[in-house]
């Protein structure tokens, strides 16, 4: 209670995740360390060879990615954004009336055009 | 005492992680880093008592955007170390810029004060967080009184869209596709035809 | 506040239509047509923004009770005047575009499209009267236009060209919007009618004055002032020659009447403030400019120097604040514009063996295969080098004048001196299509279009003071709306 006391009210609803968060992040400092120091260590150059006839290591393990991906993340983006919109309007829709409706409506319209173009030059086909 | 207590760990894990973005060498570890810097970012708007922005900030941008930079990172084939050689000259210019910019907010926010006819003209003043949540108080504006710029926020979405595709997609011809439709409506008369073949002399 | 009244939408007419009429468009396309054949969206795309130049005459004048869109949408003589002229240079540009987009084999239907978003983002820009307002305008703008200058993805320069445009444009797009959180921050509004109130010139704060030029490094960006000019010559010459005529006239006169409007609306009570930092910039790209130019062998980089030294000239305008120097601005664009058509349609004629080319020795010996394409191109070339009595010559004077009248001398000589300078490669072009042989000659067909434009400009240019009063009484009427309100 004392520590409700000093945090507003909004700050309170929080204080769970807080509180989550720091015993989250104190038990993978517990686990990381703790297999550290506890765990055994015989450290041996041979260990981080290739196995037997396996090829030695000579490049990043890092491939190159098709564009699509790119673009389909950029699509997510766009309507992840458009949802973003959409929050505040269904909290808000019964102080904005008819006319906040239509606006969402209209907004919601411009984007299905988009929706539309991409689905016709088959943006949203893999191959 | 404990907020203040929260907002000095979430600062610090923020300017931190900031400083890694631009430090590490692995580039995938500057995006999770940037990652690490947008929750705290997040947790900071959350003290501020700005929950939308901060909720938005997860969803957006942790979500979405550094998602994408990941994948910007991986589809880049760069040599990083290459990239890496002008660092250490144009370190100091850069500190410079950055040292100047600091100085500037430094400079303008000491002498930040607003006068009474100011708050007078304040188009909307902001109810307290008391009465209403953030979320509804932006929403009571952004669909009627500002209703011009959600249109046009609508417009520059569908823009991104269209420059995307228009930049990005290749259709790859002689890919073999499956059309459900036109296996169904398949008929035996279009495709089979009865060919009559003498004999001793193949079709 | 609660809003639930309908807010008044009648003066927003062109930029509903055109957004309307894009969407169309794209659906247009994106059902009927097969990459290689856009003619259809261009076409479509022209008419629209024709009949957008006509709702804005009908319906954007001033409105009388309520301001537009709860006062966040400017309307009068003054946004008619720019928005007609951003509609005219646009559509030129689209219509330039058509034959050389389907001979370079690079039409897709989404390029007019494009342009006709970026278009309604310049309508935007000249009509915000709120910062958020004038933010949103930008980036609709600048979005469309990044696009744009790579719609070639497949040619290096042009990639590289979008790329450039793109990093630098964020930049300044940062810039703008840090600028735009500072005055809110210090005044507590982002409307312009309030900060009008509230910017009064006297004990302005500090933080004020720095989101202030903050704005105006932002806005200089948009119209490539110096010492914000690096990407023009390379996005100039890396992007497509009709795209590269676009990004001359409209995104240009959009910018310069915003910085006229917030410079003189909101802003002008810091007059003393800003004054020095907008001359500043002048001079520098008048002299850059002028100079920088000399060494071109790219006629379109040689376009691109030429219009950071015309944005110098026209800044002159807006730095002297008063009603004449809106004046000048105004008439500046729109002889501006005329020019640069004409100049781009020139540009956009010289092929050799059906291939486009851009170097300034392709024009020689253009006066004996082409005698009136020379011609026209000599009135263009001495029109932007200011010789009179050609139109160039008046937009300068107007300028010039307007900075004596507000006392800034200095401004003015340099003006003067840059601008002789500045004819020096003007002159140079013209001595290659008068006198110097040619190699291979131009190929002798110019479309029809071309030599519509092509004629139309030069007259125009070449007439401008026998009936300057067409475009010289608007310009008054729309720059006294700017003292008024």
């Amino acid at each position: 209670m004392t520590v409700q006391d000093a945090l507003p009210g909004l700050l309170q609803e929080y204080l769970p995740i807080l509180i989550f968060l720091m015993i989250a992040i104190g038990l993978a400092v517990v686990m990381a360390f703790g297999s550290m120091i506890i765990g055994p260590s015989r450290p041996d150059s041979e260990k981080l060879s290739a196995y037997e006839c396996g090829f030695e290591a000579f490049n990043d393990s890092r491939g190159q990615f098709d564009v699509r991906f790119y673009l389909v993340a950029i699509l997510f983006i766009i309507f992840d954004l458009e949802v973003a919109f959409l929050f505040p309007w269904a909290v808000s829709l019964s102080d904005v009336g008819l006319f906040g409706f239509w606006s969402m409506v209209l907004f919601l319209g411009v984007l299905t055009i988009g929706f539309i173009y991409e689905w016709k030059k088959g943006a949203l086909e893999w191959e | 005492m404990i907020q203040a207590l929260v907002f000095y760990l979430f600062a610090t894990v923020t300017v931190l992680s900031a400083v890694m973005v631009v430090t590490s060498r692995n580039p995938v570890h500057s995006v999770l880093f940037l990652i690490l810097a947008f929750f705290n970012a997040a947790a900071l708007f959350l003290l501020m008592g700005a929950e939308f922005i901060a909720m938005m900030l997860v969803v957006v941008y942790v979500g979405a955007v550094a998602v994408l930079f990941l994948f910007v990172v991986m589809m880049l084939d760069i040599n990083f170390t290459a990239l890496r050689q002008g660092f250490q000259t144009y370190l100091p210019i850069g500190l410079l810029i950055g040292v100047v910019l600091f100085v500037e907010i430094l400079i303008s926010l000491g002498a930040w004060s607003i006068g009474p006819e100011m708050i007078a003209a304040a188009s909307a003043p902001t109810p307290a967080p008391a009465d209403v949540s953030n979320t509804k108080a932006i929403g009571k504006l952004l669909y009627t009184q500002y209703v011009l710029l959600f249109q046009i926020s609508g417009l520059i979405l569908l823009v991104a869209m269209i420059g995307a595709i228009v930049l990005t997609l290749r259709q790859r011809p002689g890919v073999l596709r499956q059309t459900i439709s036109e296996q169904v409506s398949r008929r035996p008369a279009d495709v089979v035809s009865l060919v009559d073949v003498n004999k001793g002399e193949g079709v | 506040m609660m809003t639930t009244t309908l807010p008044v939408m009648m003066p927003a007419m062109a930029e509903i239509f055109l957004a309307a009429a894009g969407m169309a468009l794209l659906m247009y396309g994106v059902f009927t047509q097969r990459d290689g054949q856009s003619e259809g969206t261009a076409w479509g795309t022209i008419v629209a923004m024709l009949v957008a130049a006509g709702l804005v005459i009908i319906y954007g004048g001033p409105v009388a009770g309520e301001p537009a869109f709860y006062g966040q949408f400017a309307t009068g003589h003054f946004t008619q005047f720019a928005k007609v002229l951003i509609l005219v240079g646009a559509a030129v540009a689209v219509w330039m575009s058509v034959r050389y987009m389907r001979a370079e084999s690079s039409n897709r239907f989404e390029f007019p499209v494009l342009v006709l978003f970026a278009t309604i983002g310049m309508l935007v820009m000249v009509s915000a009267n709120d910062l958020i307002a004038l933010y949103m305008g930008i980036e609709l703008q600048s979005l469309s236009l990044y696009v744009i200058a790579s719609i070639r993805r497949d040619s290096l320069r042009a990639t590289e060209a979008g790329l450039k445009y793109f990093v630098l444009g964020a930049v300044s797009s940062g810039m703008l919007l840090y600028a735009c959180s500072l005055i809110y921050g210090f005044s507590g509004t982002t409307q312009f009618a309030g900060l009008a109130t509230v910017l009064t010139g006297e004990a302005t704060p500090l933080g004020l004055i720095v989101g202030l030029v903050f704005l105006i490094s932002g806005l200089a960006f948009k119209i490539s002032a110096v010492p914000f000019h690096m990407w023009t010559p390379d996005v100039y010459e890396g992007a497509p020659t009709p795209v590269t005529a676009l990004f001359a006239v409209a995104p240009k006169i959009a910018a310069v009447c915003l910085i006229l409007r917030t410079m003189m609306g909101p802003f002008g009570g810091l007059i003393a403030d800003w004054q020095q930092v907008i001359t500043l910039i002048s001079i520098a790209s008048m002299v850059l400019g002028a100079i920088a130019a000399i060494q071109q062998t790219n006629l379109k980089r040689l376009m691109a120097y030429s219009s950071i030294g015309h944005m110098g000239f026209a800044l002159v305008g807006v730095a002297a604040g008063n009603q004449a120097g809106a004046q000048a601005v105004l008439i500046y664009m729109a002889i501006y514009l005329f020019m640069n058509v004409g100049t781009f349609a020139v540009i956009l004629s010289m092929r050799k063996e059906g291939r486009y080319v851009e170097n300034i020795a392709d024009l020689a010996g253009l006066n004996k295969s082409h005698p009136l394409m020379a011609l026209a191109m000599l009135i263009f070339m001495f029109s932007m080098a200011g010789i009179p009595p050609l139109a160039g010559f008046f937009s300068k004077w107007y300028v010039f004048f307007a900075a004596i009248e507000a006392g800034l001398f200095g401004l003015a000589v340099i003006g003067v001196l840059a601008s002789v300078v500045g004819a020096f490669y003007y002159i140079r072009i013209i001595k290659v299509m008068y006198f110097d042989e040619a190699e291979a000659p131009l190929d002798s067909k110019i479309s029809r279009e071309m030599r519509i434009i092509m004629g139309f400009t030069a007259v125009v240019s070449l007439l401008f003071f026998i009936l300057p009063a067409p475009v010289v009484d608007q310009a008054a009427a729309a720059a006294q709306t700017l003292f008024t309100n």
